[in-house]
């Protein structure tokens, strides 16, 4: 087990302090809120010389990724991060990436859409992401995301494909916690060093010259893109063997999702992010009433933890999806739809509502997801009524 | 693999994110087939400066330091960048139908 030491820090300070122990080789940044400040403590490290990273100020995100993916395809170890509207701006090159299976880094200091302009924290950036075949990870306070950095290096150089470490804008990245901290030698031996053989066709390797980015016709795509499929499908086993080599050196053992007194629980609440700590409250006030609830949170979001999900349902008689991004499709935010989705095969499939919350930084209090699970109840058992799955969960009427 | 002979991969066989492993595919794509408008070279314009070899996307100029050659036709895919930059108007774009109509009215006599 490694050293560690407890310190007072924001999520984007823990973040930096991540960036810092692993070293990366190339960081291309371009400042957005909320991830402005986190670059700019990074930029501090590079300043002082206390890491060996390249830092490339580049025009824009679309830039930034593309920065990203030439770095890590000839061998660099490479991180950029952005939020809300840097991310979708990123979007198309983001599927550029992963087709090319560039092992590489993206922190998501989650931020709502314009418009309305937001510089607040919700889902939505993220959710543009969910079919990027980027593995997406989620993180509910400085701590996790910490931790998540440091293993997101080691999940995506092992699966060959890019990753996003999530966590929420200002709730998260603003906000100073305890955070416990590993010693550096611990952390760079953990990552290992980035030799550009670590990955199979590095573009430094003069030898061996390749072509990135080639065009496939017709007769290719498509065995192009299921190759894709399945490799992505290879990432749950890989995220759990990084988990538990995690959990040698830190003491702190993951799972793709995170269960909360859901053993004997009629009633389930899913959220993803900082907002879980407040369901954990609401559960633990309901219990005191006597309610059988329970809560669950996603932390491995892309690829969704279908089984696992599966499972953690199967004796539940009614869920609420907390969804913090909205689809506007009328078949429910996109938590809600992959929730669906994973229970397809169940045979007790539990009775689900949708309610969306907590957009554009809308704080969220525990009477408002007490009030989510005393809805779901009053559905499942008949005396609600609804017109659609879909709700509001903190509009003003 | 040779232009004409491919032999369609499966899935599994193809390399890691869509790589392509070996060097020189230029050499097995030959472009010319996609060419529409030929670059024709007269002779008594060409100075031999070189200039198009510089400009040539597609390496298909060959040339020595001291001559130009006549295009290489298998590569050239007809961009027209070689006629736009020559400084001595020797290069004419000629629609590529219109010499393999002449050449077949030859042959036919
Ligand atoms: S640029 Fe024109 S003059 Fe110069 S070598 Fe080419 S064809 Fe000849
Ligand atoms: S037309 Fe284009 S490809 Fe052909 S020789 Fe000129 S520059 Fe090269």
């Amino acid at each position: 087990m490694a050293q560690t030491k407890v310190i007072a820090l924001t999520g984007n300070q823990a973040a930096a302090e991540a960036m810092r122990q692993i070293n990366f080789d190339v960081a291309a940044v371009y400042p957005i809120s909320p991830q402005t400040e986190l670059m700019g403590f990074f930029a501090e490290y590079v300043a002082n010389g206390e890491v060996d990273t390249e830092m490339v100020a580049v025009d824009g995100e679309h830039s930034a990724l593309a920065t990203c993916i030439g770095a890590a395809a000839a061998g660099a170890r490479t991180i950029t991060a952005s939020a809300g509207p840097g991310i979708a701006y990123m979007v198309e090159n983001m599927y550029v990436a992963s087709g090319m299976r560039i092992p590489m880094v993206l922190l998501d200091v989650n931020r709502a859409l314009s418009a309305p302009l937001s510089i607040h924290c919700d889902h939505a950036d993220s959710m543009l992401t969910r079919d990027t075949s980027w593995i997406s990870i989620f993180s509910e306070n400085a701590q996790e995301a910490y931790h998540n950095i440091i293993m997101s290096v080691k999940i995506s150089e092992k699966a060959m494909f890019p990753i996003i470490v999530n966590y929420d804008g200002y709730i998260v990245s603003h906000s100073i916690e305890d955070v416990e901290i590993l010693d550096d030698e611990t952390v760079r031996n953990f990552v290992g060093p980035s030799d550009i053989h670590r990955i199979p066709y590095p573009l430094l390797d003069v030898d061996k010259p390749v072509t990135y980015g080639a065009t496939a016709q017709p007769d290719y795509y498509t065995e192009c893109k299921y190759q894709q499929h399945v490799d992505f499908l290879k990432v749950y086993d890989i995220v759990r063997e990084v988990f538990d080599e995690f959990a040698e050196i830190s003491g702190k053992k993951y799972d793709f999702i995170e269960e909360y007194k859901t053993e004997d629980a009629e009633y389930i609440g899913i959220s993803m992010g900082s907002s879980f700590g407040t369901l954990k409250d609401a559960v633990d006030r309901l219990r005191e009433q006597g309610k059988k609830v329970g809560a669950i949170k996603i932390r491995l979001y892309r690829p969704f933890p279908v089984k696992e999900i599966a499972q953690a349902l199967s004796k539940a008689k009614g869920v609420v999806v907390l969804d913090r991004a909205d689809s506007f499709d009328g078949i429910g935010g996109p938590l809600f739809k992959d929730i669906a989705s994973a229970l397809i095969a169940s045979e007790n499939r539990p009775y689900l509502h949708n309610f969306i919350y907590g957009l554009g930084g809308r704080e969220i209090h525990e009477e408002e997801f007490m009030r989510a699970f005393e809805r779901l109840e009053r559905l499942e058992k008949g005396v609600d009524t609804r017109e659609n799955f879909v709700e509001y969960l903190q509009v003003r009427e | 693999m040779a232009y004409g002979e491919w032999t369609l991969k499966a899935w599994h066989e193809i390399p890691i994110g869509s790589i392509v492993p070996e060097a020189g595919s230029s050499k097995v794509n030959h472009t010319g087939s996609w060419r529409m408008l030929r670059p024709v070279l007269n002779t008594d314009k060409c100075t031999h400066c070189l200039i198009c070899w510089i400009f040539c996307p597609d390496d298909s100029i060959p040339v020595t330091p001291q001559e130009r050659f006549e295009t290489d036709f298998e590569y050239c895919k007809g961009c027209g960048i070689c006629a736009v930059e020559c400084p001595y108007d020797a290069l004419e774009m000629v629609p590529e139908m219109e010499i393999k109509l002449k050449e077949l009215e030859e042959e036919l006599g």
